[in-house]
């Protein structure tokens, strides 16, 4: 009789006690997690006022940075924070970087604000999202850190509380973001390659740092951690229904030869350049980054794009079945109706005004996502000061089916020595569907 | 080879660098040069007032307005260039078609009652005319007044909704806004089925100044006086 109960209590007090330790774990993980070679910081000292010329550098920064893009509201003050970004765990709601005491940087050290671009750890100490791309960011310099703290001290302080994130638990505690640095974050320094030249560093810092091109161009993997060995290599933005192509691939963006260095730069200068357009979220990135960045940063930028590793070739594939046969056929029709007035019968466009399609690898890449996006909601390429005045395309999302949609984009990209694979109506489905939604 | 270089000339017409080329985006919805006929849902912009026009392109731009085709349109766009394109539209002097025949379920009292709000407004329900700010011939007043007539029965429901509903807004003090939430939906029916059931006078021109002092106060007329260049 008494040895059952006994039994029971023993395993009981098992329970409790593994209970215990589980949450005790739960507890300490973050903890042991939690500093990644950052610490505690000591009180400020007084810096010394910021100079006009740190400033207009900081000024600068912020624009090789795109920080005001991601950080103001639609409509909103500049700088001010609160646009949601999307991410497959939620949304992120970005922060106020105007000086304002209470809910902005005004409180904050130069200290403060380089352990958050370097650690990526805010000011009161808590982890931040890594939607905030402090893995890129850790590598800019002290001085360029200060230089953009300078800048956003000098705005005009705006209120606006910080508004929560959406997000999914448990993504929405600090222990996730503690086990995600823990697995994906080193906090580093930008090490100058001695072998390369200035040219190349100072574009690959860029790059790599404060442009933080990675967040877009790399391959994530399920816990939103960058793959490392596909630096740039391209990927789905899921969240926006555009694919950032690869900076690497000569069929994609790669920046392979003189040639396209030239034209690369020019793109970033203007969203124009003989044979490119930027469309979708690289728009935003030109119209609010790279157009007001000099043509020497740009083109570092480009030298170091040209250094990297080049995957194999994939082989063309052109269309070859009967369904694409036919659907290319009935697609030379549509093209006729309604693409052949600006992009021409030999799909030419107009220079400065309508793109190439034949021979354009933003017609020809493999996914034809954006192709797809293009077509049904059409647009212009940004207003910059090199094109200020752009000419537009109409969207055709009311006025083609998704066959038709799938016909004149199998059509195009095999016409002219195209040869790429065909789109399908489930293809340009699944792009609209998605848009519908969002 | 000849005779593909023949077709090739004749399916090409010549480019030309013009505002009508630049804004094909544009007139693929809001009809050819902006003239959109009351048939459709997409609105005339053809000659409406330019600060109108241009405040609207903003409002989509900084989300006063939502509408995802435009406000993906006018998002990489400048303000120099919104302005240009406002003036532009702005500037077409074109005929305007006959008004759509009215759905025929609309009764005579309904279209009695629209016209009433119109021309007289309520002062039951603190209503003033249309007719005192949109001009005596609802052709609108200049510059950021816009004309009421020769628009699609569905879209001057859709803004009179969307301003009821707080999704429409324009500057501050919103005086549509105001307007808008003290009108019960029969009422929002009933002015929108007369609006979109009348012909416009002979001259279609927005009137150069307000003939009255306008009842409430508007954000978006006061905000133009010192916006537009």
């Amino acid at each position: 009789m008494s040895r059952g109960p006994r039994r029971w209590r023993r395993g009981a007090a098992l329970i409790v006690m593994a209970a215990g330790v589980l949450v005790a774990l739960a507890w300490a993980l973050p903890w042991a997690l939690n500093p990644r070679g950052d610490s505690n910081l000591a009180p400020a000292a007084t810096a010394p006022p910021a100079t006009t010329e740190q400033i207009e550098r900081g000024a600068y920064l912020a624009r090789a940075g795109n920080c005001m893009n991601c950080h103001t509201a639609r409509g909103g003050a500049p700088y001010a924070g609160g646009r949601g970004i999307d991410t497959p765990f939620g949304t992120i709601f970005s922060t106020n970087l105007t000086p304002d005491a209470k809910t902005g940087l005004g409180g904050w050290s130069p200290a403060d604000f380089w352990r958050a671009l370097h650690h990526g750890r805010s000011k009161d100490g808590r982890l931040l999202y890594p939607a905030f791309p402090y893995p890129d960011f850790t590598l800019v310099t002290r001085e360029d850190s200060d230089a953009l703290f300078a800048w956003l001290k000098s705005l005009p302080p705006t209120a606006l509380g910080a508004t929560p994130h959406r997000l999914r638990w448990p993504y929405n505690t600090q222990t996730a973001l503690a086990v995600w640095r823990a697995l994906y974050f080193e906090p580093g320094e930008f090490a100058p390659d001695r072998e390369r030249s200035a040219e190349w560093n100072r574009g690959a810092y860029l790059v790599r740092g404060l442009g933080h091109c990675a967040a877009c161009h790399t391959p994530r993997d399920a816990l939103g951690g960058p793959r490392k060995p596909l630096h740039l290599a391209g990927t789905p933005i899921p969240e926006q229904n555009w694919v950032a192509p690869s900076l690497a691939l000569p069929q994609a963006a790669g920046v392979t030869n003189d040639g396209n260095a030239r034209a690369f730069v020019q793109l970033m200068k203007t969203g124009m350049a003989p044979g490119a357009v930027a469309l979708g979220p690289m728009a935003e990135v030109v119209q609010h980054s790279t157009q007001h960045l000099s043509e020497a940063d740009l083109g570092a930028m480009a030298t170091y794009l040209q250094s990297l590793e080049q995957p194999a070739d994939p082989e063309p594939s052109p269309v070859t079945s009967a369904t694409g046969t036919r659907r290319a056929a009935a697609g030379a029709k549509i093209y006729d109706d309604y693409c052949v007035k600006c992009h021409g019968k030999q799909g030419l466009g107009v220079p400065d005004a309508y793109p190439p399609l034949a021979g354009n690898r933003a017609v020809t890449m493999h996914d034809p996502t954006n192709l797809v996006q293009v077509v049904l909601k059409g647009g212009f390429p940004p207003a910059t000061a090199g094109n200020p005045r752009p000419f537009g395309m109409p969207p055709y999302v009311l006025t083609l089916t998704n066959d038709e949609v799938a016909a004149v984009l199998t059509y195009i990209r095999g016409a002219w020595g195209n040869a790429a694979a065909q789109v399908t109506p489930l293809d340009v489905d699944r792009i609209r569907s998605a848009a519908a939604g969002g | 080879m000849i005779a593909s270089a023949a077709a090739t000339g004749a399916a090409a017409p010549p480019f030309e660098d013009s505002m009508a080329e630049r804004t094909r985006a544009c007139t693929a919805c809001h009809g050819k040069q902006g003239r959109a006929a009351p048939d459709g849902f997409y609105p005339r912009i053809a000659g409406k007032p330019a600060g109108y026009l241009y405040h609207q392109l903003l409002n989509f731009r900084e989300g006063r307005r939502h509408y995802g085709l435009m406000q993906h349109m006018v998002d990489p766009l400048s303000d120099a260039y919104l302005l240009e394109i406002a003036s532009y539209f702005a500037a077409l002097d074109l005929p305007y078609p006959p008004p759509a025949a009215t759905p025929p379920r609309t009764s005579q009292a309904l279209l009695e009652r629209g016209e009433t709000l119109a021309r007289h407004g309520d002062k039951a329900i603190d209503i003033p005319a249309c007719v005192q700010c949109h001009g005596d011939a609802l052709t609108g007043v200049q510059p950021a007044v816009p004309g009421l007539l020769g628009l699609p029965l569905d879209y001057l429901n859709a803004q009179l909704g969307a301003w009821r509903a707080g999704e429409r807004r324009a500057h501050a003090p919103d005086c549509m806004a105001t307007i808008a939430k003290r009108l019960k939906p029969e009422d929002i029916t009933a002015v929108a089925s007369w609006l979109s059931s009348r012909a416009l006078s002979a001259d279609t021109h927005p009137a150069a100044a307000p003939a009255q002092p306008m009842p409430l106060e508007c954000g978006s007329v006061s905000v133009q006086k010192t916006a537009l260049p």
